[in-house]
C-alpha cells in the first residue's frame, strides 16, 4: 500500500477523517474552479469567433480581462496546491483515483445546479462511466 | 511529490519550492497548453460535455504505456479503458451545448452580443 520509499519520512494521515477532509478539499476547490471557469468562458463567448475577429491577442485579452476567469483560476490553483498537499500526506493510490473520479460526478451536479446545463441521461451515464473508468485506471 | 520532504501547513513556502522542481515545472508548461485548448472548448461547449470528453486522455496514456513503454496492463485497467471509451462515446452523441433562448445573455461584456450569434457546434 505504501509507496513512501523516498528520502524523508512522510507524515501519512492514518485518521480516515483527515484523509477524507484532504480529498474533500481537493474535490471542492476543483469543482468550484471548474464551474467558475466554465461560467467565465460562456460569458466571454466563442473564442474561435473572437480570434477570427480580433486575432489571437484579442482572444487572450478577452480571457485575461475577465474577473470571473481569475476567480476560477484561483480555485483551480487552490485545488492544485491542495492536491500536492494531499499527495504529500496520503498515498497516491488513494488520492489520485478518489479525487479524479469524484470530481467528475460533483461537476455534473454543479453544472446542472449552477450553470443550468442540460444534464440528460446521456451525460449522467457518461459522468458515471468515466468516473468508474478513471477510478479503475488510477487505482 | 513523495521525493520531496513532507510539506506541512505551517511552512507553505515549501510548496512554492516544489513548483520549481524540474519535473513539476515541465508538467506545468505542458498543462498550460492543455489549459488553453480546454478554455477554447469551454467557450463553445458545456462543462458537462467537455469534462467527460477530456477523460479520453487517460485512454491515450494507457495505450501509450502499453504499445510504447510495453507496460503490462491489468484486467482492471482494460476495464477502465473500456468504461471511459463508452462514456466518451455516450456524451459525444449528444449536443455539445445546452440550447438556450437567444436573449439569455448573462455577461456584461460588449462582445457577448456578437459572440452569441455564432452557429452552435
Amino acid at each position: 500500500m505504501t509507496i513512501s520509499s523516498s528520502v524523508a519520512p512522510l507524515v501519512i494521515f492514518t485518521n480516515p477523517w483527515l484523509a477524507a477532509a484532504a480529498i474533500g478539499a481537493v474535490v471542492l476547490a476543483s469543482t468550484t474552479g471548474e464551474v467558475l471557469t466554465a461560467a467565465a468562458m460562456k460569458s466571454i463567448g466563442d473564442l474561435d469567433l473572437i480570434r477570427a475577429r480580433s486575432g489571437l491577442k484579442g482572444a487572450i485579452r478577452a480571457v485575461v480581462t475577465s474577473p470571473l476567469f481569475f476567480s476560477g483560476v484561483f480555485f483551480l490553483a487552490l485545488a492544485f496546491f491542495s492536491l500536492l498537499f494531499a499527495l504529500n500526506h496520503l498515498n497516491l493510490s488513494l488520492v489520485a483515483p478518489a479525487s479524479a473520479s469524484l470530481t467528475l460526478v460533483t461537476n455534473a451536479v454543479a453544472g446542472k445546479i449552477f450553470l443550468k446545463e442540460n444534464v440528460d441521461r446521456r451525460r449522467w451515464g457518461a459522468a458515471i462511466l468515466v468516473c468508474i473508468g478513471v477510478y479503475l485506471l488510477a487505482h | 511529490m513523495t521525493a520531496i520532504p513532507s510539506i506541512s501547513l505551517t511552512h507553505p513556502g515549501s510548496l512554492i519550492v516544489a513548483v520549481f522542481t524540474p519535473w513539476i515545472a515541465a508538467g506545468i508548461a505542458l498543462l498550460i497548453g492543455f489549459f488553453a485548448s480546454y478554455l477554447t472548448a469551454l467557450s463553445w461547449a458545456d462543462l458537462t460535455f467537455v469534462l467527460p470528453a477530456t477523460a479520453a486522455g487517460n485512454v491515450i496514456v494507457e495505450l501509450l504505456s502499453k504499445f510504447w513503454l510495453h507496460e503490462a496492463i491489468s484486467f482492471e485497467r482494460w476495464a477502465g479503458v473500456v468504461l471511459i471509451t463508452l462514456g466518451v462515446s455516450f456524451v459525444a452523441q449528444g449536443p455539445a451545448l445546452t440550447e438556450r433562448p437567444v436573449s439569455a445573455a448573462k455577461g456584461p461584456l460588449p462582445d457577448e452580443a456578437v459572440a452569441s450569434e455564432g452557429p452552435p457546434r
